[in-house]
């Protein structure tokens, strides 16, 4: 502690917990907007991610709310903001921004897009399996061109609908962070902006990593077409994303309004490592720079050439360190924005947990939470797309 | 004492205990609250109900006044059961030193006083007494996502405890840091303007503990009550008047190092 902070400023209100919700939602938005680009905007070389992108976002999106209702002092009053919301709150329209897009897009559109799958498997599989997947099928087993053609529709209607969904999801939970004018870390009208090219750039990343991790992992090549176009558009992102990071840390700059001071101080003690070394050169620059290097973004091949192998890897790498970057990112916004007094004349700081629900530990099990979903979730419905590939049209059932 | 969204306004009681209540508080509190306590025992109850939409609450500070002796916080926190490091209530104080740089504490809330300064280097020294200013623009209120925390017909800002989900939204949204997480309840907290005493026509217990009279509390609206005369014959301002949260806790003889 250094300076004057408020004596009820002692205690910071939102900790880990609140780091890993606009992490975790911006995964979600990230990975479906990724999708999106396959489905809607054709970009038919990340075709081998789409399946991926969805369940990723799926598995992601189930665990989000978790973390926010394992913060609440009364978990088992959270129902309210459903029932009687504020609707002068941006935080009660929480629960609505996340139903609309957990139930009218995310399910929606991965039953639409695996209904087909979900019929084959279903009339293949035997025992409990047979059942399940039956189930799943919801009892739409037709597979006639007519319907199958409707499937595609919809999945397509689904996703132009999800898009501004996916944004409006990420850039809500920015839009919470944005409007605290008692906080002019957090009060700006870039936040959710920088938030949503914020959730591309790590959605990408992410199934970036696990593409080039599941299909390592099941023996099979990866497809580096696919793998060069990801980099791209993860490179294009980080750009934007960069850029309006840029536009903000300027505007604030140039403006200079009465908190200056103390962010200043803020960014250089006790945020230079987390956000200049973490999130500003290892995120963001290095990779910026590597993949400018190596990835074809601008041209049919990188300005260093480099062997698939050294690509990969330098993909792999770049990923992971925008992972970390992103993150950081998260954490520099919610902590960040707690360690500074609302007196604007001291700093404070955070003491990080192991044990207990705000503990280090229960963060970590909530962020591996989603891997363990996600790896259930390709268990049950398979996206390499290779069995259904060869298979021909099956006969018609009664 | 807690408060509901829909409850009925605070009643005169017949009985009296929570008068017993505020006694057995105020002998801990020392002798100078039980004196005031005995002051306002002795008082009749009004007759009547408590019509909330009559009346229109604020609080004006008198810096100048204020000697920094904490009593205030103390009797806040008597009377509200506020926990440990914890505060409804506080004193800061500043020191302008010669080089203009001011430099601001508030040991324990001010509760227990402040130490002595060195008249070297120096300039001068004041005290600013914070509290809930009960905005009538309040940002705590508009970001509570179940409307947990809410503005009563008279004015006054409160947490329906038996609503709040423990979000700490309003919090954060709080630019004056009078609000916080009570340890044991789990639900926000803050200053009431003592409530469950203005509805029974007491002053809040800071108010009516100050040895200097730096506080005023009354009707906003009443241009004979002595809330509304200091306010004419002083030159009043807000804290972070630029966030137009329209606060009703006045400041006279505030310097601008006060944030």
């Amino acid at each position: 502690m250094s300076g004057y902070i408020y004596p009820n400023e002692v205690e910071l209100q939102w900790g880990l917990l609140i780091v890993l919700y606009p992490y975790i939602t911006g995964l979600v938005a990230g990975a479906f907007i990724l999708a999106s680009l396959e489905r809607v905007f054709k970009v038919r070389e990340v075709e081998p991610t789409y399946r991926l992108s969805l369940l990723t976002a799926l598995a992601f999106l189930l665990v989000a709310p978790l973390p926010l209702l394992a913060h609440l002092g009364h978990p088992e009053r959270s129902f309210e903001i459903f029932l009687t919301p504020n609707l002068r709150s941006a935080m009660a329209m929480f629960g609505f921004v996340y139903a609309w897009y957990l139930m009218v897009v995310l399910l929606l559109e991965i039953w639409f897009d695996y209904r087909r799958d979900l019929v084959r498997w279903a009339r293949q599989a035997t025992g409990v399996r047979r059942w399940m997947y039956y189930l799943l099928t919801l009892g739409a087993t037709d597979l006639s061109p007519r319907s199958l053609r409707f499937d595609d529709t919809a999945g397509r209607v689904i996703t132009l609908i999800g898009i501004p969904s996916a944004f409006l999801l990420h850039g809500y939970v920015g839009f919470i962070f944005g409007s605290v004018k008692a906080n002019p870390w957090w009060s700006s009208v870039l936040i959710p902006i920088v938030f949503l090219f914020s959730a591309i750039v790590s959605g990408i990343a992410l199934v970036l990593v696990l593409y080039v991790f599941s299909t390592l992992a099941r023996s099979k090549p990866i497809d580096m077409i696919c793998l060069d176009k990801l980099a791209s558009f993860l490179l294009y992102a980080l750009i934007l994303d960069f850029s309006l990071e840029m536009l903000d840390f300027i505007h604030r700059l140039y403006e200079a309004e009465e908190s200056i001071g103390i962010l200043s101080e803020l960014v250089s003690t006790r945020l230079f490592l987390s956000l200049v070394v973490m999130q500003v050169l290892l995120g963001t620059l290095l990779p910026m720079v590597v993949l400018f290097m190596v990835s074809p973004a601008f041209g049919s091949r990188g300005l260093v050439p480099a062997s698939d192998e050294l690509r990969r890897l330098i993909y792999f790498g770049s990923a992971i360190m925008i992972q970390i970057g992103i993150f950081s990112t998260r954490w520099n916004v919610v902590i960040g924005g707690q360690l500074f007094s609302k007196s604007l004349r001291g700093l404070t700081v955070y003491k990080l947990e192991l044990l207990g629900l705000e503990g280090f530990f229960a963060s970590a099990a909530l962020l591996l939470t989603p891997l363990v979903i996600l790896y259930v979730l390709i268990r049950i419905l398979p996206p390499w797309g290779e069995p259904a590939a060869p298979a021909a049209p099956l006969p018609e059932s009664p | 004492m807690e408060y509901r969204r829909d409850m009925e306004p605070p009643q005169p009681d017949a009985d009296g205990v929570d008068r017993r209540e505020f006694i057995r508080k105020a002998c801990a509190a020392g002798p100078v609250l039980l004196v005031m306590a005995k002051e306002a025992a002795a008082q009749p109850d009004q007759d009547g109900g408590y019509d909330p939409t009559e009346h229109y609450y604020g609080m004006a500070v008198d810096v100048e006044k204020c000697i920094g002796c904490g009593s205030c916080v103390d009797a806040c926190r008597v009377e509200n059961d506020v926990p440990q490091e914890h505060f409804r209530t506080w004193v800061e104080r500043y020191i302008i030193q010669e080089d203009g740089e001011a430099v601001v504490e508030s040991p324990n809330g001010g509760a227990s006083g402040f130490s002595d300064i060195a008249a070297e280097g120096n300039l001068r020294a004041f005290f600013v007494p914070k509290l809930c200013n009960h905005c009538a623009n309040p940002p705590c209120v508009q970001v509570c996502p179940v409307g947990a925390t809410f503005t009563s017909p008279d004015g006054v800002v409160l947490v329906d405890a038996e609503y709040c989900i423990g979000c700490r939204y309003c919090i954060q949204a709080c630019p004056y840091g009078a609000r916080f997480l009570h340890p044991e309840t789990h639900v926000a907290e803050k200053c009431t303007f003592c409530y469950h005493r203005v509805g029974r026509g007491l002053a809040p217990a800071c108010v009516e503990v100050c040895p200097t009279g730096a506080r005023v509390f009354g009707e906003l609206r009443q241009r004979n009550s002595p809330l509304a005369r200091f306010m004419r014959f002083s030159h009043v301002q807000v804290l972070k008047s630029h966030l137009n949260t329209e606060p009703k806790v006045y400041y006279a003889s505030l310097d601008r190092e006060v944030t």
